[in-house]
């Protein structure tokens, strides 16, 4: 072949379906986590290959591994033939794969064009002086929307789009580094209908040109619309590749979650009692955020809440905690109508939320054991009006760091010293201080050796033993079925169903996370 | 006791480095300037440094919570004139308010701590409320308290007029003695001790090294942070008034200049003191250190007879590694 370096290699009349990307036994490892594990992916020339499993089945890793962010401990990439090696995403996109991330992150203040061609604008000489070449710009950035059927001005500002209108930047932006290679995460995750349709009419374009489209989706009729074959991960191994054709919902779902409930949980011995929560109709006053999700939660249940991501379950319960807005909806605690506005409320109406980033909005890193515990609850510890009384907060900080088995050398070191598994046990101690009623924990267990998570268990068992109300994001499904009484799920925003947890199947609950529209369905009938 | 080994010396010695470095600081000067130890120059550092730790305290407590203070210097300056006008003799020439009462000292004190509240109180407002960032915030409040201290002093048609001819029982805030320690240093020591319990015994302190920490973190936590921050930034200001008060009262006059980049001075001292910029880390002792560096480097540099304009440059050399060195230590931990 003597087209190498060819710009437009990829579109110029490819021998169809041959191997065109082949991923072999790749492997990758974080500290204490093997999170791909010998995953090998063959994607053929000028096909749609759609990506599945669960959360943290190893989809992302495995992507990133393949633009250059992360580096594989083992295996081998071979592109066109040819193994490659990718040091960052510079090296990626010098060879022709490309990736839209879920999350999009355009420069707002500047012009669509400037944001396709940033790092590499046109320019021309003026002897030693380099002067942007805005109407090339120009020129190219039309060229590339006719191409692509992207009604787009090159000269409108980002900061003014629409999503749909930045990801349609995004794919021309990835067309235009000439790849053979575009990988989309989710890239329909905040779409409606009609743009779902437009991006699938310019992935059907790439296609026919001979692009290959690694497509992240958690959509099963989107995968069975669009994708020519299917590779399933789960736990950070491959399942297998498989033709669309030959698939159907139940199958992707059976060999997406297809594993035993080996982790082992503790013995619950909690009895729900009376009803403290109630929630009806609860809509977000944000865009594309969770609508009219109602339940109840009873005294000593833990209620788990299941989806994927993208379900809005966070949003959900950070809306009851008062971080986030609503707009329509009534929230009942111990049968009183109750607003809650901000956490400071919450908190008087006895709650107490455990969030998802431990990091970003959980631990105070440069504070000790001590001041981490006591930060939620110093009210309570006041002797007289302005002073703290340091012996009763030491005394409660010890009780509580001991019944939870915080591993410390001391309550005065500093908190980022621990372990993740004993940072979040001292947050659940900083939350037991205030002596809840509810206590939303949102994935409580994640970046938590498996140890300590039995330990976490533990001790949810034993809250809601004692009376405590639990409620439980969870994108773990042994977790979700091994520590729940029942269990919502979400899917896209939206309640679709709440099941027993005694009579679900993983099977059962990954079908309402997938498609809430067989669920209306089931309960129209 | 603890047996001292080498491991431990060394966490000791890069725990307390500013300390070590502020004694060696000391050992240095001493030896090659014999005056250095006398009871005057010390005497001397421990009042200049007084105003300089006041300030300080105010700015330190306000870098804290992830904010600045850049108004710090201007504001006690302010104050300062505020209290001086309310202080000049009956038979002084040029009197600002010529048909004044007699007031009594407290008058002043008060009319300047209020001043000083209601400029950290605008600034804590326009943080917490308005979202400004801290550094455009107290940039503002600083160019109008400029502006305020202008007009205040301003006696058209003669223009800005020095405020002198202050009375005794007034300048002796500055100038006198409480028995044997004079009245300045006793008055810093009780305004470090005030931070001391603020910032370790008190709510509000846990509160501001939480903000200053992990914003979000103590958001989740229910810490009601916009009133932390306005309450914060509110001491800052009685901070700069204090300080104000005793410049009026230490030179016996003020001028609307008063002040000017003692704010610079103060965030100087802070971060060698090992305040974060960054937010969530900082101590009293800490402050306390930073300032003693900055004034045992002055008063030694300039008793060798090392030009002020090599001082500049010292000290700004001195600034920049510190705070280079500090962001290191933080990266480390990471």
């Amino acid at each position: 072949m003597n087209d190498e370096g060819s710009p437009y290699r990829a579109n110029q009349a490819p021998e169809a379906h041959s191997s065109l990307l082949e991923m072999r036994g790749i492997s990758k490892s974080f500290p204490g986590v093997k999170a791909l594990d010998q995953v090998s992916l063959n994607v053929r020339r000028g096909s749609v290959h759609a990506l599945m499993g669960e959360n943290g089945a190893g989809k992302s890793t495995l992507m990133k591994c393949l633009f250059g962010i992360y580096h594989p401990d083992g295996g081998e990439i071979v592109l066109d033939g040819k193994p490659i090696t990718l040091r960052d995403t510079r090296q990626a996109l010098d060879h022709g794969i490309a990736m839209i991330h879920q999350e999009l992150h355009p420069i707002p203040h500047r012009s669509v064009m400037e944001n396709i061609w940033l790092g590499r604008y046109p320019v021309r000489n003026f002897g030693l002086v380099k002067i942007i070449d805005r109407k090339k710009m120009l020129r190219d950035t039309q060229a590339l929307f006719a191409d692509l059927r992207i009604d787009l001005d090159p000269e409108a500002w980002v900061f003014d789009l629409s999503v749909s209108k930045i990801q349609s930047m995004e794919i021309a932006k990835a067309v235009s580094y000439r790849s053979k290679v575009i990988i989309m995460d989710e890239p329909t995750s905040s779409l409606t209908g009609r743009e779902v349709e437009h991006l699938f009419g310019i992935i059907r374009k790439l296609r026919t040109e001979g692009v290959a489209i690694i497509y992240i989706s958690h959509k099963m009729e989107e995968i069975l619309a669009i994708a020519d074959d299917v590779t399933i991960m789960r736990d950070g191994k491959l399942v297998g590749t498989y033709p669309a054709a030959e698939l159907t919902t139940g199958l992707i779902i059976n060999r997406m979650v297809g594993r035993d409930l080996t982790s082992r949980f503790p013995v619950k011995a909690n009895v729900p009692g009376e009803t403290v929560l109630r929630v009806e109709g609860l809509t977000s006053s944000e865009h594309m955020s969770f609508s009219d999700v109602s339940f109840e939660l009873r005294k000593g249940e833990i209620l788990g809440i299941g989806g994927l991501v993208g379900a809005k379950r966070s949003e959900l319960v950070e809306s009851l905690f008062g971080l986030r807005g609503i707009k329509t909806g009534r929230i009942w605690i111990r049968g009183k109508q109750i607003a809650i506005s901000n956490p400071i409320e919450a908190k008087k109406a006895r709650l107490a939320l455990l969030t998802e980033d431990r990091r970003g909005t959980g631990i105070f890193p440069a504070l000790s054991v001590f001041d981490n515990t006591l930060i939620a609850n110093l009210g309570h510890y006041l002797r007289g009006l302005v002073f703290l009384d340091r012996a009763r907060g030491v005394a409660d900080v010890k009780r509580n760091i001991e019944m939870l088995r915080v591993k410390t050398p001391s309550q005065h070191t500093f908190i980022e010293n621990l372990s993740g598994g004993n940072q979040q046990k001292v947050i659940v101690a900083r939350w037991l201080l205030t002596d809840p009623d509810i206590l939303i924990l949102d994935e409580p267990t994640r970046g938590i050796d498996v140890g300590a998570k039995f330990e976490i268990y533990a001790i949810i068992a034993d809250l809601a033993k004692r009376g405590k109300s639990i409620i439980m994001i969870s994108s773990e499904m042994p977790e979700l079925l091994g520590m729940s009484d029942r269990i919502l799920v979400m899917c896209e925003g939206r309640m679709t169903g709440i099941v027993d947890a005694k009579e679900a199947t993983q099977e059962r609950i990954m079908t309402l996370a997938t498609q809430f529209k067989l669920q209306a369905q089931a309960q129209a009938q | 006791m603890t047996k001292l080994t080498t491991a431990r010396m060394k966490e000791l010695a890069s725990k307390h480095a500013i300390v070590l470095v502020l004694a060696g600081l000391v050992l240095f000067t001493g030896l090659f300037e014999s005056s250095f130890f006398s009871t005057d120059n010390l005497g001397n550092i421990l009042r200049i440094s007084s105003i300089r730790i006041i300030i300080a305290l105010g700015v330190g407590g306000v870098l804290i919570t992830r904010g600045t203070d850049l108004s710090a210097g201007h504001t006690a300056g302010l104050c300062a004139c505020i209290a001086a006008s309310l202080m000049q003799r009956a038979d002084y020439a040029t009197k600002m308010f010529p048909h004044l009462p007699y007031l009594p000292v407290v008058v002043a004190i008060a009319a300047a701590l209020a001043v000083g509240l209601l400029v950290g109180l605008f600034n804590g407002l326009v943080v917490a409320f308005l979202r400004v960032p801290p550094f455009i915030t107290t940039l503002g409040t600083m160019v109008i308290v400029m502006g305020v201290a202008g007009l205040y002093v301003d006696r058209p048609p003669q223009g800005a007029i020095p405020i002198g001819g202050l009375r005794d029982d007034f300048t002796s805030l500055g100038t006198g003695s409480w028995g044997p320690f004079p009245t300045v240093i006793v008055i810093a020591a009780m305004m470090i001790f005030l931070y001391w319990l603020m910032l370790n015994w008190m709510r509000l302190g846990k509160n501001t090294y939480a903000i200053g920490g992990n914003p979000e973190a103590a958001k989740v936590s229910g810490v009601n942070v916009s009133w932390n921050l306005v309450i914060v930034y509110m001491l800052g200001g009685v901070s700069y008034a204090v300080a104000g008060v005793l410049l009026a009262a230490r030179s016996g006059g003020a001028t609307n200049n008063y002040g000017n980049m003692y704010e610079l001075d103060a965030i100087a001292a802070a971060v060698i003191g090992g305040v974060s910029t960054a937010g969530g880390i900082g101590t009293v002792s800490g402050m306390l250190t930073g300032v003693l560096i900055f004034q045992v480097m002055d008063n030694g540099l300039s008793s060798l007879g090392v030009s002020p304009y090599w001082q500049l440059i010292a000290k700004g050399i001195i600034i920049i590694s510190a705070v280079a060195i500090d962001i290191r230590k933080y990266n480390s931990r990471k």
